[in-house]
């Protein structure tokens, strides 16, 4: 479980994330949603520790980040995946060599061993024969299916996802989302999906955080953001004519 | 940013990339894959250029030097000099810092503007060690075999310059070579050209390392790159010979 009290963090001047409290529980997909700009990317990466906090905590399962010990701080960095927006695979090495990279860093198993862990994630995420391929000779959604095999091969306790769906045909996107969902439920794991796409939200949005000018201005689930009367969450959900009749049709059925 | 922080977050770069490797097997890996990027595949520009640099170094000395009292062998010794001395650990750097700078900076810079070195970090990764370290011992550990490779060709593109032309017999050019031969300008050439790999990775793994933006601002970078290490080289070439020969 991730627990946030009081967030903020600015750059100079600018105040970007100010205060924020949540919480996020394993098993469950959790989206963060707002506007470009609102920060929803430096809230995650505030997460996962590449942003120092101005004040607040973000404690893991108890433990306070900002507290840890270079080795505590070196365990929970093996128990993070991440999924970033681009993918973030290693140009330079075979699909094979990026999902095995953290494994050859962080554990002392033998050569088959982590083939046989490599080859047992990149089926679990159905990317089979690519083991041997580039990056640049995948298309985008196998990059996200190989950034994902990377992200879970350590078996993290927590996963976040920066726009995993950017980038991708509607069909790979909810494939996406699936694989997200699914991978969350099997493991157990605490995942955070940063995003901007509705049907993500209305897919796998156990739990949904809705940010505006670096506060949180909405939190709830995605039943309950059909209902919700907040005019920030409405505005920015329902800005399509689709979704505004999607959810009118959901209100008068529920009425 | 002005040239003094620079400075600074340069000497703060190299703090951090001189740190034990987390995981020896994949420093090995990482150290002989980039003594490939970074020296073997430079092999044939610098065996290329070097030949024909020393056939022209040793022509133009032959045609400047029409005074009959002045001995051929003068030719060969003036060349070996210029080769060892100036053009080998100088020259053939700045050619280095042209090819393998712009390559640094443009695979460091794409990998953050990508956000693979933020993938790094997340994992816990020391990223300045894991990507810096093992271009510097690639480059000052590899540069002197290429640049006494540069000596070599260099002084052999002399003699075939020499014979071709029939400005100057062999005879001639390798008495000159062998004629007041001093060991310690070997020892300088050698120390000059450390000093020079040092500069070609960390500067332009400093420029990579710190670019903001896109594409464009990893183009920028690598020009950048490049112009500074060749500015370094020679600023750090002016105060070596002042230190070292006189």
């Amino acid at each position: 479980m991730i627990v946030v009290k009081d967030l903020h963090k600015g750059f100079g001047e600018v105040q970007v994330l100010k205060g924020i409290s949540t919480t996020f529980h394993p098993g469950e997909t959790s989206l963060i949603i707002g506007q470009s700009g609102s920060g929803k990317t430096v809230f995650l990466k505030s997460l996962i520790g590449l942003h120092i906090p101005e004040s607040g905590t973000i404690s893991f399962d108890g433990r306070i980040n900002t507290d840890f010990t270079t080795e505590a701080k070196r365990v929970w960095r093996q128990e993070i995946g991440m999924v970033f927006q681009g993918s973030a695979l290693f140009d330079s090495q075979t699909v094979e060599e990026n999902v095995m990279f953290p494994l050859k860093m962080f554990t002392n198993n033998s050569e088959k061993e982590m083939l046989d862990r490599v080859n047992f994630v990149l089926d679990r995420v159905n990317l089979t024969n690519a083991n041997k391929k580039f990056p640049a000779e995948l298309s985008g959604g196998m990059q996200k299916r190989v950034a994902i095999a990377r992200a879970i091969v350590m078996n993290p306790k927590y996963l976040f996802c920066d726009e995993p769906n950017s980038g991708l045909d509607p069909q790979t996107a909810i494939v996406i989302d699936n694989l997200i969902q699914e991978i969350t439920a099997e493991y157990k794991i605490t995942t955070v999906i940063n995003t901007h796409d509705m049907n993500s939200v209305m897919e796998i949005g156990k739990k949904i955080v809705f940010l505006k000018n670096g506060t949180k201005a909405w939190e709830g689930s995605k039943n309950e953001i059909f209902k919700t009367d907040n005019e920030a969450v409405v505005e920015f959900v329902y800005s399509s004519n689709l979704f505004k009749k999607v959810r009118q049709a959901y209100l008068n059925e529920t009425k | 940013m002005n040239y003094l922080e620079h400075v600074g977050k340069y000497c703060m770069m190299l703090g951090q990339v001189f740190k034990t490797p987390q995981r020896p097997r994949v420093f090995r890996d990482a150290l002989f894959k980039d003594i490939e990027e970074l020296g073997h595949k430079s092999l044939g520009i610098i065996m290329f250029i070097s030949f024909f640099i020393g056939g022209v170094i040793a022509l133009q000395t032959a045609l400047n030097l029409e005074d009959p009292l002045i001995p051929d062998t003068l030719i060969g010794f003036a060349a070996k000099r210029s080769i060892i001395l100036e053009f080998a650990p100088t020259f053939c750097s700045i050619i280095l810092a042209g090819k393998v700078g712009s390559y640094i900076t443009s695979s460091i810079g794409t990998m953050r503007v990508t956000e693979q070195i933020d993938a790094l970090e997340v994992m816990g990764i020391n990223s300045l060690n894991h990507l810096v370290l093992p271009k510097i011992i690639a480059t000052v550990f590899f540069y002197p075999f290429l640049i006494c490779l540069g000596m070599i060709l260099g002084i052999f593109g002399g003699w075939l310059a020499g014979v071709l032309s029939g400005l100057f017999t062999g005879t001639d050019y390798i008495i000159g070579i062998q004629s007041d031969f001093q060991p310690f300008l070997l020892v300088y050439a050698m120390i000059k050209t450390l000093v020079f790999a040092f500069l070609i990775s960390t500067v332009p793994s400093y420029h990579g390392y710190y670019v903001k933006g896109g594409s464009l601002a990893v183009g920028k970078a690598s020009t950048q790159a490049v112009v500074w290490t060749t500015v370094l080289i020679v600023i750090s070439n002016y105060f070596l010979t002042q230190m070292l020969l006189t």
